[in-house]
């Protein structure tokens, strides 16, 4: 082993000469204790380490020792419902260890070695096989079935292959090279996590990702493959927004990552995702989940590395053929880790203590996103989907996180301080967000219900409109309004109490299925367009504004007959208003089918 | 003078480790000390200046022969012929249930004239992170007894919340009625208080140290306490000797303990005051980049944890400069901490205690510790009535300001009336009184009776039926 010495400790960073040949990314042990830590410069005369762990205590004179290795990830069966620092070290294992606290210097395999798994072979002697292509399958979970890759680099003819108990360091299948050299396959392989893993080709993105929220959904869905970001002030509601999708979305897997966070936070995934049970799956949610905890008070530089631990074990899974989900909270907090080492290296800073590659290095994270043909055998396609909180100082997006951010994702939701402060929940801002899915993901809908993309329109203008008649009543009162802009404040008010405000965390209404969305939708919006017709006859708005089903389109969100008591309500207030107009004298059905003729 | 010289001598000979005479540079708290070796990082000094004071430091920055120091007390009447000790050992102090009844300054020694804590086990002031895996999601309500808190912005055993306050409002005195009245509903247990002052005022501290003696709290209680005229660089100390004790007392004595931290804002001073003398990028409002995972090293501390009955509750207080929100520090501190609790100087002008601004506040852990089977059934949504119409009240009252009561519609009138009930009667109350929950959710269903049934869209039906006045059949105030 190559052995140099410190020379120099200034918080995470560690000087040391010695050693000739180190290169940028080699793994170092640090000191006695053997913390680890990675190569992040190197001189003529020394090198640079970002130690991962507490360098407190650590002496100028004490070795270091060169691993040869670059920080990898552990890929293979063993991963899935547990829970790892950014390091990739099991938290849980690290728990039974030394308690409650966290003490450093541990040193844990990510992938327990002992354990034993059910390896199932799909190709047999003979068969030619390449990088990415699937050698056989082990049960991960209950609902994840392990596909065993062929590492990226080896192609040739299997020579060997036994089904059977295996550990994860055991040789399940020997591939011979065309220059005759023999490959050992085990179920397990090491990535370096800063590498993106290759793919065949990239694919179009075609298949929205269901969150089960009606106002990402409906109105700013992201596609699988895709990437969105949530930026917000403190207590806007990206944590909540993104555990919901963690519990709900229609991901396959899961990889969470809790990025200097809070410690709670990530023990309320772990308290919550084993009793949640996957409705389509029936099993609990923790079968798919894979969770990264850094949190807030942990070791700063892990927290660096914790982002890029997250997206390598995704795309391993996207390379077995599943579509992933990995969800980052908070980058914001990643790219201060940037900052906080680029400053102990005394780097020039440009933007507010940033360094000048903070740009590149999100357009690296984001661009791991993607819907991919995998490599090898047989043909498959996956996806990872990255959603990625953002917290800008002071609740103000215009800072280099946030705008260097929406130059690499295709969707925005936008929180909004005031809204959560009027318990408006998810707190997105229906006026400031975007989503450039929203347009390829239409056909998706079309497909199932025709009238959609009018509808969503047709909403979100409204609610724009809305907005500006807002501002004028504010300062001559709602009174003083004519009944027609009276009319759409309150179907504005009706699409935001009874369609956009989604606060429930368990019944009916945690989760929306897309046939209820539309079915909402079109209920208002056909309320909108009767009453329109009969204030414009003249009827006062509040005979409207006073009718109980206007209340009731507010409420059945939350029935727990779901599309059923939608349907009903929809009756309803169509009789309603068929009522008033009978009473006035007004044919609504007549109107309503001229004025449809003539849109 | 003489005299004082030969103090240093014995103090020497006193002196454990390795000692060094002269140093090359002092600026302003840090110190340059070169021909050293075998220093740590991180390392507690000892320094004692020709004026024969000693003073504590840490290494911040260390190679083989020189060594970066940060100086722990006052800096002042050091220079460079100074004597310097390392230690070995980073920053501990000892804990044992000695500590509880005692009063200590910034460096954890005594200021109540009786002897300093010597036995027990040596804890490092920095602790270390909790394992997320060890932590149990807090879900206990503590019953404060202030109506507003409870019924809206519930406190939950092991949370995090802290005061925002400006400087002149009551942020004190509302602490200090939470420490006294804060119990779990059918439970016992009183918690044990554990006081960390910072660059307090000497009325301030004086008050506390009352309120503390007075309702024999003081026994259940430990204060630290970092005066205004104390070094400010011990402000860096104070927190941590606080949480340390805390951790100690929650999860080794197994109490429910109750952190109270003030001001967090001359902590986030002292931090920038040492950046700056080291010379490091500045981050926004010159604070330094580290100052967010610096600030999370304390609040994280809080929490419950598997296995152990005790609890650390932590309520830090800070002031806003400027009063402003967006303030790097109470920014920071939101990001990081499980809700906050905000104080208004509109409400404290109107002559409303406690002057808590319900709409910016919140609980984060509110919803897991209130509801049915913890606390009524009724409560979540209440909560969530409330402060729908609250809010609306407020638009009403603004609009009010521009077009007059006339100008605003029926509704918009009631909603404005609501306002004014809600400040009066539910947030509103006295510096002694101690309601009950139900006390508390009773009065906000009476102030609710204002708005119209069909309008309570956040309450589900049923919890209408079973709550509201008029179904329990009192009389309607509007009626
Ligand atoms: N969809 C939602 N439904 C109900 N309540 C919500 C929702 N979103 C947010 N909240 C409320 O807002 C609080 C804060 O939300 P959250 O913790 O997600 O904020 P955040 O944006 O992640 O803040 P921070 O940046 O400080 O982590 C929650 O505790 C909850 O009370
Ligand atoms: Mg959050």
């Amino acid at each position: 082993m190559r052995v140099g010495v410190i020379e120099r400790i200034k918080g995470p960073v560690v000087i040391a000469s010695g050693i000739k040949d180190v290169q940028i990314g080699e793994v170092i042990e640090v000191g006695e204790e053997r913390l680890i830590g990675e190569v992040v410069r190197v001189t003529s005369d020394n090198f640079t380490i970002q130690v991962y762990e507490s360098t407190s205590g650590l002496r100028p004179g004490e070795k270091v020792y060169a691993t040869g290795k670059r920080l990898v990830a552990e890929l293979g069966p063993g991963l899935m419902s547990r829970i790892f620092d950014g390091i990739q070290r099991p938290l849980e294992e690290i728990l039974r260890r030394t308690g409650p606290f966290i003490r450093r210097g541990v040193k844990l395999n990510a992938l327990p070695r002992d354990k034993k798994w059910y390896f199932k072979p799909l190709v047999k002697k003979g068969d030619v096989v390449e990088g990415g292509s699937i050698i056989g399958i082990v049960p991960e979970t209950r609902i994840i079935e392990h596909r065993v890759l062929v590492p990226p680099d080896i192609k040739g003819e299997i020579v060997k292959i036994e089904e059977g108990e295996f550990k994860v360091d055991e040789t399940v299948a020997i591939v011979r090279d065309k220059r005759g050299r023999e490959h050992e396959i085990k179920l397990m392989q090491e990535w370096p996590v800063r590498v993106p893993r290759p793919f065949k080709s990239r694919l179009p993105l075609t298949e929205p990702l269901i969150t089960g929220q009606r106002v990402i959904d409906t109105f700013f869905p992201v596609a699988k493959g895709g990437a969105a970001c949530i930026p917000g002030g403190f207590g806007t509601g990206k944590t909540v927004t993104l555990h919901k999708i963690a519990m709900w979305s229609d991901s396959e897997i899961v990889v969470y990552i809790g990025c200097g966070e809070r410690g709670n936070e990530m023990c309320e995934l772990l308290t919550e995702f084993p009793k949640l049970i996957d409705p389509r799956k029936k099993v609990p949610m923790i079968e798919r989940s894979i969770m990264i905890a850094n949190t807030s008070n942990m070791p700063v530089s892990a927290r660096e590395a914790s982002i890029y631990m997250g997206i390598t074990i995704a795309e391993y899974y996207r390379d077995q053929g599943y579509h992933v989900t990995l969800i980052a909270d908070s980058t914001s907090r990643w790219a201060e880790a940037v900052r906080e080492i680029s400053g102990r290296l005394e780097e020039m800073p440009v933007e507010e203590g940033f360094p000048a590659y903070l740009p590149d290095r999100l357009a690296e994270f984001y661009e791991r996103a993607g819907r991919v043909v995998a490599l090898g055998t047989p043909e498959r396609e996956g996806s990872v989907t990255i959603l990625a909180a953002v917290s800008p100082p002071g609740g103000d997006f215009n800072e280099p996180v946030t705008i260097h951010t929406l130059r690499f994702v295709g969707a925005m939701w936008a929180l909004d301080t005031d809204l959560a402060y009027r318990r408006h929940f998810p707190a997105i801002n229906w006026l400031r967000s975007f989503s450039q899915y929203a347009e390829p993901l239409e056909k998706w809908w079309v497909e199932k219900f025709p009238e959609f993309p009018n509808y969503r329109r047709r909403a979100l203008r409204l609610l724009t409109v809305a907005s500006e008649i807002e501002a004028i009543a504010s300062v001559i009162g709602e009174g003083a309004l004519p009944d027609d802009q009276r009319l759409i404040l309150l179907t504005a008010e009706i699409i935001k109490e009874g369609f956009l405000r989604q606060v429930a965390m368990e019944g009916e209404d945690t989760f929306c299925k897309p046939e209820k969305q539309y079915l909402m939708l079109k209920m208002i919006m056909d309320f909108y367009d009767r009453a329109y017709i009969l204030v414009r006859h003249r009827v006062p708005v509040d005979d409207i504004a006073n009718l109980p089903e206007v209340f009731e389109m507010m409420r059945v969100k939350e029935d727990e007959r779901g599309v059923e008591a939608v349907k009903e309500v929809y009756e309803k207030v169509i009789k309603a208003l068929d009522n008033i107009a009978r009473k006035y004298g007004i044919d609504l059905e007549g109107e309503l089918r001229g004025w449809r003729k003539g849109e | 003078m003489e005299e004082r010289g030969v103090d240093v001598i014995s103090l020497v000979k006193g002196m454990y480790g390795k000692v060094y005479r002269g140093v090359k540079e002092i600026r302003g708290s840090l110190m340059v000390v070169e021909g050293i070796s075998g220093v740590s990082y991180e390392e507690v000094v000892k320094i004692v200046g020709t004026d024969g004071v000693e003073r504590l430091g840490r290494v911040l920055e260390v190679s083989k022969d020189m060594a970066v120091v940060q100086v722990l007390g006052d800096e002042e009447g050091l220079d460079t012929s100074c004597l310097v000790q390392f230690t070995g050992t980073t920053f501990k102090i000892p804990v044992s249930d000695e500590v509880l009844g005692r009063i200590f300054n910034g460096r954890f020694e005594p200021i109540d004239g009786l002897p300093p804590i010597v036995s027990g086990d040596k804890r490092d002031i920095y602790g270390s992170p909790i394992n997320p895996c060890a932590r149990v999601h807090p879900h206990e309500f503590i019953q404060t007894g202030i109506s507003a808190i409870d019924g809206m912005l519930s406190l939950i055993r092991g949370q995090k919340l802290p005061i925002f306050s400006h400087s002149g409002l009551p942020h004190n005195v509302l602490a200090a009625q939470i420490a006294r009245q804060a119990t779990v509903p059918g439970k016992e247990e009183e918690f044990a208080v554990v006081f960390g002052g910072i660059g307090l005022r000497n009325v301030e501290a004086r008050y506390f140290i009352e309120e503390f003696r007075k309702t024999g709290a003081l026994e259940r209680s430990v204060l630290v306490i970092n005066l205004a005229d104390d070094p400010a660089v011990e402000r860096i100390l104070t927190p941590r000797i606080a949480l340390t004790v805390a951790e100690y007392l929650a999860f080794d004595l197994e109490l429910h303990v109750l952190v109270i931290l003030t001001d967090m804002t001359n902590y986030c001073e002292a931090l920038r005051e040492i950046s700056t003398a080291r010379e490091e990028v500045p981050g926004r409002g010159g604070y330094p980049g580290y100052m967010y995972s610096d600030l999370a090293t304390i609040y994280e501390r809080a929490g419950v944890i598997v296995g152990k009955k005790g609890s650390l509750t932590l309520m830090p207080i800070l002031t806003m400069p400027g009063g402003d929100l967006r303030h790097p520090i109470p920014d920071l501190t939101g990001y990081i901490t499980e809700g906050q609790i905000i104080l208004s100087p509109e409400l404290h002008a109107k002559g409303i205690y406690p002057p808590i601004n319900v709409l910016p506040s919140l609980s984060r852990l509110m919803r897991g510790g209130v509801g049915p089977g913890k606390t009524r059934d009724d409560h979540r949504y209440l909560s969530d009535q409330l402060y729908d119409a609250y809010s609306r009240g407020v638009k009403a009252r603004d609009l009010a300001k521009i077009v007059g009561e006339v100008g605003l519609s029926p509704r918009m009138r009631r909603y404005l009336r609501f306002a004014d009930e809600f400040e009066r009667k539910f947030l509103s109350q006295g510096v002694y009184e101690n309601r009950t929950l139900e006390e508390t959710l009773d009065l906000a269903w009476e102030v609710l009776s204002i708005i119209p049934e069909d309008e309570l869209v956040r309450i589900p039906r049923e919890y209408i039926e079973k709550y509201h006045p008029k179904y329990r059949g009192r009389e309607l105030e509007s009626s």
